[in-house]
């Protein structure tokens, strides 16, 4: 009888990296249509045209280098890619936006540096600061609360808009994003920035219109979905607690200090943490295995390092919103902090 | 806070990093009662079914044993029998596939069972607090008892630790999958297995006992604590279902919160581990006094219709339990010997039940799924968070990837224990433990191959040493024949007179050298030490002729001063090859004692053959001595190697300040030392101080040579005769792998040296000495074992040695002298290449 070889383990937990990637996707539901409630349908427009975008440039890529498209393209990963790309960027920006970040993404970033699992860069955080450097307008046109529109916009406006920046009616993106009260509005974390760097305090920066209790109105539950999806991630055990407690942690601890230093100029911890991609960041991003520390030192470290960044560039460098800085910088520190945190194998030390 | 012991016995229990929970499937097989099989058709019995040296078969083809019968006897280390697990005929001995990954074939026994099961007279014990340590062990080991649990190891061995056991750990975690056989062997007989423990306890001594236990197993841990209620030393402990709880080191770290070092071994934190199976065999040994033959093993798996635990004999074939249980084959059926996490699949159904088999499992395709193909790894380090062992398996599979053997030894690759956690876990389904079984397997075989290439090198860099040496050699003694003609033809004449007068007494005296060199070395061959009484003859008539050369030698002394200064700076280089030769690794030392001697020899040919054949013979006899010491100094540690240098300086200093002042004060104090370093022989006993003083009476005869020859020759010749007597005994006191190593080459020299000499001068008695000096090198030839082919290895420096000085004095000889030195060369090679072999093999033994 002709018997089967095969070398043990004879048995598999099936667990599979499309499957962990169909987890982390599901996880961003609440987060999407949050936003979607909040900010309009522009950002399910963004997800259908990201998804197709990234499969065709995946496909593509992996033609030219030869290798087996299917297997590659249902691991989920470009999609998941795809996903995180779409929901941080503004939900009415044209379609090019999308297309040019997608495509730099998992043309570039991912697929130039060999692929899933060799690339030193977190993807969707390459290209949305590629995206943010190269089309600061697109980028930071972000719409205010549906209902703080003057004249709401229905989905078939924002389609028409994505795709010729112009609605029905002829009017263009600038036009609509005006407010109510006639004037345009920036996003809470920028309004706050702006109204300080105006001697302003915080707190009448946040009298405005967009401002709830803690944070930017809407801002502040796109946040808490994500950090439920973040939570069922953790319950799931698709991600480690250790890089989202660290970043969330650090973060809150700057802007604790700094609040209580200067309560006047800087917002508290729960702005910082229910402002701008802190949720998405944290549980999302800077949880990427592929670009995140593999050790569980090195991923305290991580995550507290961006943490850390986070604050610091949010208060003190140009630019309203840093997950994306601060994640890249740290994938680039990511080698050395893996190499220094080693655990200590067991009968090695200690006991001896 | 509690002490350790105080913890255990309050039930702490500790906790290992990592684990995993793959589906249990222990309800599969242990719901039924351990079968009994019937006889099978043909028993298969490999000789070695455990860690160690094979048994020495003690039954032939043919012949009729009984149950329970020897087949083959303990020999060498580690070495366990096996019986005859029913009666029957031996119908073969032939190789056949071992139960093993690789299913090589193994020597193995056929016996055809005679359906009686007839025993042989078993005698049983009923009170062990009779039987002695001894044998107690004795029983153990003659009924070939060797780990259940796996890993095989010969239970004698571990139940006479000689290392105090602070706790006795009894693993009847049984953490794999699907596996019940200790489950089952647990409930069924749990007093045996007690009784197997106070077997052990009443061995080791221990202060305190734990069985451990996976709380998934209920019924076994009621048994267990049932059965050893009277004994108070032993807890049973119930640990969390968890895999690999019940491997060795992440037991003991559950149990007793310990952690073995990397590399060692539970003993070493006074732990040690008995599986519960074999404490089992352990009882029925010593109790009922059965041989080990059989054992629990679980059949199991969705293709088995009645799957259970059987009571197989060792032997049996899988096919046997297979069929016996209902086995329904699937498309790419697979067999596995063990469990699914750490079992290796059969590649045929024909394949014996050894002592370490504790299951069978033949899944369908769904229970255990064909392993998907590998995909990128996407360092979601899952593999690391349930390593038991706390690895980066992430980062091992990188560097194994990219063959980076350092980095994969840097993150502690031979820590790995091959559990497999981290495979089941991976998304990627990378087969990392293959990956670390091939990586640890290649990094062996490089380390093999990086000691064989680091002595190729020091052979290499030896030889192209030496081969410079010669050419320098040579130069030098084209550029120095002009000067000498330049010189006035009284003076030219003059010290041509004083050159031949010092040619014929150099010529005695080596003559002498030869004779005692030749006693030496026969005394050697025959290891006898008796003196010859022909070689003291011509000794003495010898001697005679020295001391009618004895006014002519004292005026020509000074002409050899100058050579002095070189001779210190042979010294210097002797005394840094053999530094060399120590710091070169330890795995070198058949190597490197070989070496040095090469450089050092070379060294001191180029400043002494050209004028005085003498000092070339002492600087061999320091050379010889020194590799005798470098040999032993890198078999041991380097304890000896601050004593080694100086001597070296000493001998230079002395011969420049002896030779150059009063001979007389030179042979007294030479006589001095002669007598120190007797006593000092005597003195030594041991090894070591054998060792140390294998140099001295080297030096000694350097020393006195240089002195006495000058002005007293017999008592040169005696204090030599002493001298080279004590050395020799150093040697033989010193281990055997050295007195053949360093005896073997030192008559090569010497030979090489005073023929010579001899040459130059009395070509009748070089020829009778050369005559001698050959059939000793014959006979060393001979002794030499078929391995002439070794000659063509490199060093081989006697043959300058020897060749060249006729060529300096080539007007002076004989045709038959100029072949003589050719064959003393090619017997010096032969006995060079015999110690070179006793090197190696000495080499080769070494454990490590």
């Amino acid at each position: 009888m002709k018997l089967t070889m095969a070398s043990s383990p004879h048995n598999h937990s099936q667990k599979s990296v499309s499957k962990l990637m169909i987890t982390v996707m599901c996880a961003c539901i609440p987060g999407i249509l949050t936003q979607a409630y909040f900010f309009g349908f522009g950002v399910l427009i963004q997800l259908i045209i990201a998804i197709i975008t990234a499969s065709l440039v995946e496909a593509a890529i992996l033609k030219l280098r030869n290798r087996p498209i299917l297997p590659s393209l249902s691991d989920g990963s470009a999609w998941l890619t795809a996903v995180l790309l779409a929901v941080s960027i503004p939900s009415l920006a044209p379609w090019w936006v999308i297309v040019v970040g997608i495509v730099f993404a998992i043309g570039m970033v991912k697929q130039l540096y060999g692929g899933l699992g060799f690339n030193l860069f977190n993807p969707a955080m390459g290209a949305y600061v590629l995206l943010l450097i190269s089309f600061p307008v697109q980028m930071t046109s972000w719409m205010p609360v549906d209902h703080l529109l003057a004249s709401p916009i229905s989905f078939l406006d924002q389609l028409t808009i994505i795709f010729t920046q112009t609605n029905s009616t002829g009017l263009t993106l600038d036009t609509l994003r005006t407010s109510i009260d006639g004037t345009t509005m920036a996003t809470p974390l920028d309004t706050v920035k702006t109204a300080v760097s105006q001697n302003l305090t915080v707190s009448e920066a946040m009298n405005q219109l967009q401002f709830s209790a803690y944070a930017g109105l809407g801002w502040q539950w796109v946040n808490v979905a994500y950090l439920i999806g973040g939570l069922y991630l953790l319950k799931a055990k698709v991600i480690n607690w250790h890089i989202p407690t660290a970043f969330i942690g650090a973060l809150a601890l700057c802007s604790a200090i700094g609040y209580i230093a200067d309560s006047g100029s800087q917002a508290g911890s729960l702005f910082h943490l229910l402002s701008g991609a802190t949720m998405l960041g944290a549980f999302f991003i800077a949880t990427d295995p592929v670009s995140a520390c593999t050790t569980d030192k090195g991923r305290l470290i991580f995550g507290a390092s961006i943490g850390v960044l986070v604050y610091v560039i949010r208060q003190f460098g140009g630019y309203p919103d840093a997950v994306a800085f601060a994640v890249l910088l740290l994938n680039m520190a990511v080698p050395l902090i893996d190499h220094y945190t080693q655990p200590r194998t067991y009968g090695h030390g200690a006991s001896k | 806070m509690d002490t350790l012991l105080e913890q255990i016995e309050n039930g702490t229990l500790w906790q290992f990093p990592g684990g995993v929970h793959p589906p249990q499937q222990k309800s599969l097989s242990n719901h039924a009662p351990i079968a009994r099989l019937p006889l099978p058709e043909k028993l298969i019995l490999p000789l070695k079914q455990h860690i160690g040296a094979n048994g020495q078969l003690i039954v032939s083809k043919g012949q009729t044993v009984l149950k329970g019968q020897a087949l083959t006897q303990p020999s060498g280390n580690w070495s366990l029998p096996i019986h005859a697990p029913t009666s029957g005929e031996i119908t073969n001995i032939a190789a056949m596939p071992s139960a093993h990954p690789s299913a090589l074939p193994e020597l193995s026994i056929i016996l055809t069972p005679d359906g009686k099961d007839t025993w042989i007279p078993l005698t049983e014990n009923t009170h062990i607090d009779t039987l002695s340590h001894q044998a107690l062990i004795d029983i153990i080991h003659n009924a070939g008892i060797a780990g259940m649990g796996g890993a095989g190891f010969p239970t004698y061995i571990k139940a006479d630790s000689q290392r105090p056991v602070e706790f006795l750990v009894i693993n009847g975690v049984e953490c794999e999958p699907y596996i019940t056989a200790d489950d089952m062997l647990m409930r069924e007989h749990a007093d045996q297995i007690v009784k197997g423990i106070e077997v052990m306890q009443q061995l080791l001594t221990p202060e305190l006992i734990l069985i451990g236990i996976e709380d998934n197993k209920p019924h076994a841990i009621s048994a267990m604590q049932q059965a050893c209620q009277h004994n108070k030393k032993i807890l049973v402990k119930a640990i969390p279902t968890l895999y690999p709880s019940g491997g060795e080191k992440q037991l003991i770290r559950v149990l007793t919160s310990k952690e073995v070092p990397s590399g060692g071994i539970p003993a070493d934190i006074g732990v040690l581990v008995q599986n519960v199976g074999t404490l089992f065999a352990v009882s029925e040994a010593v109790f009922a006094g059965k041989p080990l033959i059989e054992r629990v093993v679980t059949v199991t798996g969705n293709t088995i219709k009645r799957p259970q635990n059987v009571w197989a004999l060792i032997g049996t074939e899988i096919k046997h339990l297979l069929d016996s249980q209902g086995f329904e084959p699937v498309d790419a059926q697979r067999v596995v010997m063990g469990g699914p996490m750490m079992g290796f699949t059969l590649p045929s159904v024909r394949i014996p039940v050894v002592k370490t088999t504790n299951c069978i499992l033949a899944p369908d395709n769904t229970e255990l799924a064909e392993p998907g193909e590998e995909k990128a790894c996407i360092r979601c380090s899952a593999c690391a968070d349930v390593c038991p062992q706390t690895l980066l398996p992430q980062q091992l599979q990188w560097f194994a990837k990219g063959k980076e053997y350092d980095k994969l030894e840097d993150y502690n690759l031979f820590d790995c224990i091959e559990c497999g956690a981290c495979s089941y876990v991976c998304p990627s389904e990378i087969p990392l433990v293959q990956y670390y079984r091939v990586a640890k397997a290649e990094i062996r075989e490089q380390k093999i191959e990086q000691v064989n290439a680091e002595r190729a090198k020091v052979r290499f860099e030896a030889r192209k040493a030496r081969l410079e040496q010669e050419q320098a050699e040579r130069k030098n003694r084209h550029t120095r024949s002009p000067s000498r003609a330049a010189k006035p033809a009284a003076e030219k004449a003059k010290v041509a007179d004083a050159l031949s007068r010092v040619a014929k007494k150099q010529g005695e005296q080596s003559a002498v050298q030869a004779a005692i060199e030749r006693a030496k070395a026969k005394k050697m061959a025959d290891g006898s030490l008796e003196p010859d009484n022909s070689e003291v003859v011509l000794e003495r008539a010898k001697r005679k002729e020295q001391a009618r050369n004895y006014k002519a030698q004292k005026q020509t002394a000074e002409v050899n001063s100058n050579d002095n200064k070189s001779a210190v700076a042979a010294a210097v280089a002797r005394a840094k090859a053999k530094k060399a030769a120590k710091v070169s690794e330890t795995n070198d030392a058949g190597d490197a004692p070989v070496n040095p001697p090469a450089h050092a020899v070379a060294t001191e040919k180029e400043t002494a053959t050209e004028e005085d054949p003498r000092k070339a013979a002492v600087a061999a006899a320091i050379a010889r001595a020194k590799a005798k010491k470098a040999a032993k100094v890198s078999e041991t540690n380097d304890t000896g190697d601050a004593p080694v240098n100086p001597p070296a300086h000493a001998v230079a200093t002395e011969e420049e300040a002896a030779t150059e002042e009063d001979p007389r004060k030179a042979a007294v104090a030479a006589a001095i030392a002669r007598a120190k370093a007797k006593k000092a022989a005597k003195a030594s006993e041991t090894n070591d101080a054998g060792e140390g003083l294998a140099n001295p009476p080297a030096h000694a005869v350097a020393t006195e040579e240089e002195t006495a020859t000058e002005q007293d020759p017999r008592k040169a010749a005696v204090a030599a005769a002493i001298a080279r007597a004590k050395a020799k005994k150093a040697a033989k006191a010193s281990e055997t792998n050295d007195a053949s190593e360093a005896p073997v080459n030192p008559p090569a020299h010497a030979v090489a040296t005073e023929e010579e000499a001899a040459t130059e001068e009395d070509p009748r008695k070089a020829a009778v000495a050369a005559a001698i000096a050959r059939a000793k090198a014959k006979k060393a030839a001979k002794l030499a074992q078929a391995n002439e082919a070794e000659v063509n290895n490199t060093d081989s420096q006697p043959i300058r040695g020897t060749i060249e000085p006729p060529i300096d004095s080539i007007d002076a000889e004989q045709p038959a002298t100029e072949v003589d030195p050719r064959k003393a060369a090619i017997a010096a090679a032969i006995a060079r290449a015999k110690a070179k072999k006793k090197a190696k093999e000495q080499e080769g033994n070494d454990p490590s």
